[in-house]
């Protein structure tokens, strides 16, 4: 029988399983056919918080969400049209994420008894009529995938291990897409195992034709590719594109890359992806704590290198005395702090953006530091250049917020040419004569870089206040408040080195929802949803938290209201009104998550209603 | 980088900032020694790198006229690893206290010794928190009455000795601020050491804690309470050098050479790289009765972490090639829109 064929504009799905059956593995395969395909798309995968949680448990369940479409996709999803669960522990958790109507894929041979029972099912959700309001298909997929290479002669284990292949066979053909690259990658990944090349090329094409031939699936979907920025892509997720731009900063600035770091979720995967990468002469220090993390790297600046220090929260809060010493030093340091939940350990795998008012503010005494906050996966790449560059031109230390959500996150990035990144150009003082270590270049008011090992510029620095021009230690009172100022508009200056910010949008209207950092998706989202029906609104997201961008104040002046959604009780509204003294409506939300789109286009409509 | 070195004095190396250490302060003798030393080490004076924490000790680097670096407390090990792991050409030096690098300091101190960076440290040991007046430190000795232990000091002190061991130091060594010309060739032995150079420095605090070393310092009694250590030489000490240390077992004992029963063969022959018997040298001062050990207890070679990481950089170049950032970018899964 022929199938019919509806055209979507836009899907989610979400595979689930217990965390060894493969289910990361499964959506990126989907993912990078969906890529080729020229979709837009966004994923997010969910991990257990324990590393080996037992079989079939909730706290065992892994997922990969992926969002994708002929239209602009900015977030992973709110809620997914399809669910692919491999057993009931899986159903479980990811149920309350499926909208009603939504498809169930279900492995029905993995709704054993004793799966039910771990998942804390009394009988199977599959027939007792509890998932009346899904489109359930349960599927023999153990069995079938069983029958599909049982001549290969495979250990039960191998063959179990394939069933996500049937799995991700069925969602291709449901969603028309081609099996190709999933066949090559099969080949290269298995090359010295030819009987497992085979066995998974079996599975995935049984998968595939099971959707076609039964007559369980009477639809298939097909999406068209998306009105995408011609280049060529890669995916990216946000540690890594930290991790490579902080490389590429190395490289264009002609700096050593030192990284002093303490491993932490979820800031790790930084760490790991620059230690990989000795060729380009990226030093990774694994410290013994987070001090050593930062004060290692500040040693490393003071020698030359550009020094970077990664860690999350609770890190951050470690690192606190050593960044006032930066200050201090006036040498430049990258700090990257991918935020999670809190306060204290708080939520180690979820994400949260708490630590707003702790990047700004949190130090002894008057010691600002620049703050950069990366909206999406691919955007920390250009964060992490930037943020190298204002530091390395100004002399401090520099912030860069990212969060769990987009550091784990990914999405297609355009790879950019390597000639057309700004340069960061570095100069290090050599000059003896008329050497002063504290005295300052007149627009950024940087003092100069005088590295160890240059003859006749030998002098001291300290965590002690120090003479304008000289360096010396001073406790003379006008001194000390001269210098507060200076090292403040040192970094107020910044502001004039910086894009002005842009509204996506109309300049003035009646709502400007303003977010920071990794919300950006779930607001465009809405904003632009919004706006589609009509609505006068407007969204500006700020990366440079501290100093603001120039015409920030300006650009609210422009709006009847002002709508924050922030994940955390309300920083960057009260540095808002703090600063600019203009009331704004508050959308706040802490559950260790990131904001769905119809949160915020519900409190749109509850504002301009 | 200039190669040719100049011909410097210790007075090269002194800046023109007033020390400011009370008079009196052992803190003098040891500058005067490290200024002594530098000039015969044939390094430019600009590839020296002193760093220090908080704390009296840590005034150091204002009187060095060399690259200083006046970090936060406790921090200095950290900030000096960060430092020779990006440029193992400097010569680093760490000043520190027993506060600032036993205590707070604690941890970046037993990780440098075992990663064996190349920095030397020194440890200026006067058992008592000078700079903020005459509190108990991590080397107090137990029951002592301080500002902040009215009924003595509750605490087991550590012997820092045995903790740069315990954490496996490649040398350690333990000097005296009253004897210059010995401080100033164990100062060197650590300067031409290749590893994490750790040294002990006996310091008087004159203003808070004096006389806590003057059985080792005092003409009349240092004689019967040190035993100067020597490589390959047997352990004498003592005025009329007629007393010897003896192992039984893994005791040492102090004999008489003159009783007619032991003679220089039965003592201990030192030797710097046998690391059971520098445990038992630096446990030695547990124990008043035996003489105070001071020289260097230890001193082996052992890869230094910064040629480890220079050899993996160059291991990695070697096999993929110069870092190409290009290609970096582009590896792995792309595609191609338009």
């Amino acid at each position: 029988m022929t199938k019919q064929t509806k055209i979507l504009d836009e899907v989610t799905i979400r595979f689930a399983g217990d965390s060894g059956d493969g289910m990361q593995l499964t959506g990126s395969q989907f993912t990078n056919t969906t890529a080729l395909l020229g979709n837009d798309l966004s994923t997010l995968p969910d991990y257990p918080a324990e590393i080996r949680a037992p079989a079939g448990t909730v706290y065992g369940v892994s997922g990969f969400q992926i969002h994708f479409g002929s239209k602009e996709i900015s977030t992973p999803g709110d809620t997914c049209d399809v669910l692919v669960a491999m057993n009931p522990a899986a159903l479980k958790v990811n149920l309350r994420s499926l909208r009603n109507g939504g498809i169930i894929v279900a492995n029905k041979d993995g709704f054993n008894d004793k799966n039910l029972k771990l998942a804390g099912y009394d009988k199977s959700p599959l027939d007792d009529g509890s998932l009346e309001r899904f489109q359930v298909h349960a599927v023999d997929i153990t069995k079938l995938t069983t029958l599909a290479i049982q001549d290969l002669g495979l250990s039960t284990k191998h063959i179990e291990r394939s069933k996500n292949i049937f799995a991700l066979g069925i969602m291709y053909w449901m969603y028309s897409r081609p099996m190709e690259s999933t066949i090559n990658w099969i080949k290269e990944k298995f090359q010295k195992t030819p009987e497992i090349v085979e066995a998974n090329i079996r599975v995935l094409k049984a998968g595939y034709a099971f959707g076609e031939t039964t007559e369980i699936f009477l639809a298939r979907y097909e999406v068209e590719p998306a009105d995408l920025q011609p280049g060529r892509y890669r995916s990216i997720t946000g540690n890594e594109a930290v991790a490579w731009g902080l490389l590429a900063a190395s490289v264009k600035s002609g700096l050593d890359l030192f990284l002093g770091s303490y491993p932490i979720t979820p800031a790790s995967e930084i760490l790991h992806e620059l230690s990989h990468h000795k060729n380009f002469r990226v030093k990774t220090f694994q410290a013994e704590d987070e001090i050593a993390g930062i004060a290692s790297a500040i040693g490393a600046s003071y020698g030359g290198a550009i020094g970077v220090t990664t860690t999350s929260g609770p890190g951050l809060a470690l690192k606190t005395e050593a960044m006032g010493l930066a200050v201090m030093l006036e040498l430049p340091l990258v700090i990257v702090d991918v935020q999670r939940g809190g306060p204290s350990t708080g939520l180690p795998t979820k994400t949260e953006q708490a630590d707003l008012f702790q990047a700004v503010h949190g130090r002894n005494s008057e010691a600002p530091i620049p703050v950069l906050a990366a909206c999406t996966p691919a955007g920390c790449f250009d964060m992490a250049y930037e943020a190298v560059r204002i530091a390395t031109k100004y002399m401090t230390p520099v912030i860069l917020l990212t969060d769990g959500y987009i550091a784990n996150g990914a999405e297609p990035w355009v790879i950019p040419k390597v000639e057309s990144l700004p340069n960061i150009p570095v100069h290090f003082r050599t000059e003896a004569t008329d050497f002063q270590p504290y005295s300052r270049d007149e627009k950024t008011l940087a003092r100069p870089w005088a590295i160890p090992g240059t003859p006749g510029l030998e002098h001291r620095i300290g965590g002690l206040e120090k003479e304008h021009i000289t360096g010396n230690i001073s406790y003379d009172p006008e001194n000390h408040e001269f210098m507060v100022k200076l090292r403040q508009e040192k970094v107020d200056r910044i502001a004039d080195d910086i894009p002005i910010a842009q509204v996506d949008g109309d300049e003035n209207g009646d709502l400007l929802v303003v977010g920071w950092g990794g919300t950006y998706g779930a607001i465009r989202t809405a904003v632009e949803s919004k706006r589609k029906k009509g609505k006068s609104v407007s969204h500006l997201h700020l990366k440079y938290v501290n100093p603001f961008q120039k015409n920030v104040g300006e650009i609210l002046k422009n709006f009847k209201q002002i709508l924050v959604p922030e994940l955390n009780l309300g920083q960057l509204a009260q540095l808002l009104q703090a600063k600019y003294l203009v009331p704004v409506i508050q959308l706040n939300k802490v559950q260790g998550l990131p904001f769905r789109a119809v949160e915020i286009e519900n409190k749109i409509d509850e504002i301009l209603k | 980088m200039i190669k040719h070195v100049d011909k410097y004095a210790a007075k090269n190396f002194q800046t023109d900032q007033d020390v400011r250490w009370c008079p009196g302060c052992g803190d003098y003798s040891i500058l005067a020694q490290v200024q002594r030393v530098l000039p015969e080490l044939n390094i430019p004076k600009h590839n020296f790198v002193f760093i220090s924490g908080i704390g009296c000790s840590s005034r150091f680097p204002y009187y060095m006229d060399t690259y200083g670096f006046h970090g936060i407390h406790g921090r200095a090990a950290a900030i000096a690893s960060g430092l020779k792991v990006a440029r193992p050409d400097l010569s680093i030096w760490v000043a520190t206290g027993d506060g600032d690098g036993m205590s707070i300091g604690g941890n970046h101190f037993i990780h440098i010794c075992r990663r064996n960076i190349d920095v030397k440290i020194l440890l200026f040991n006067n058992q008592i928190y000078g700079l903020t007046k005459g509190q108990y430190s991590p080397t107090s000795e137990f029951g002592k009455i301080t500002k902040s232990s009215p009924q003595g000091v509750p605490d087991h002190p550590f012997n820092p000795l045995l903790l740069a061991l315990g954490a496996e130091a490649s040398f350690v060594a333990r000097g005296l601020d009253r004897e210059p010309k010995l401080l100033q060739q164990i100062i060197r032995r650590a300067a031409e050491h290749k590893g994490t150079a750790f040294l002990e420095v006996y310091q008087n605090c004159n203003v808070f804690n004096d006389g806590a070393f003057v059985k080792f310092t005092e003409k009349e009694t240092k004689d019967d309470n040190v035993v100067i250590l020597e490589h390959s030489k047997p352990m004498v000490f003592g005025k009329e050098k007629d007393k010897g240390i003896k192992l039984e077992g893994f005791t040492p004992v102090v004999v008489s050479l003159k009783d007619g029963k032991h003679s220089v063969n039965d003592l201990i022959v030192h030797n710097e790289k046998d690391t059971m018997l520098s445990f038992i040298l630096a446990r030695m001062s547990n124990f008043p009765e035996l003489p105070r050990p001071v020289g260097v207890v230890y001193a082996v070679e052992r890869p230094r972490y910064e040629d480890v990481v220079t050899q993996q950089i160059n291991d990695s170049i070697q096999k993929q090639g110069e870092g190409d950032l290009e290609k970096l970018l582009n590896h792995g899964e792309t595609w191609k829109i338009g």
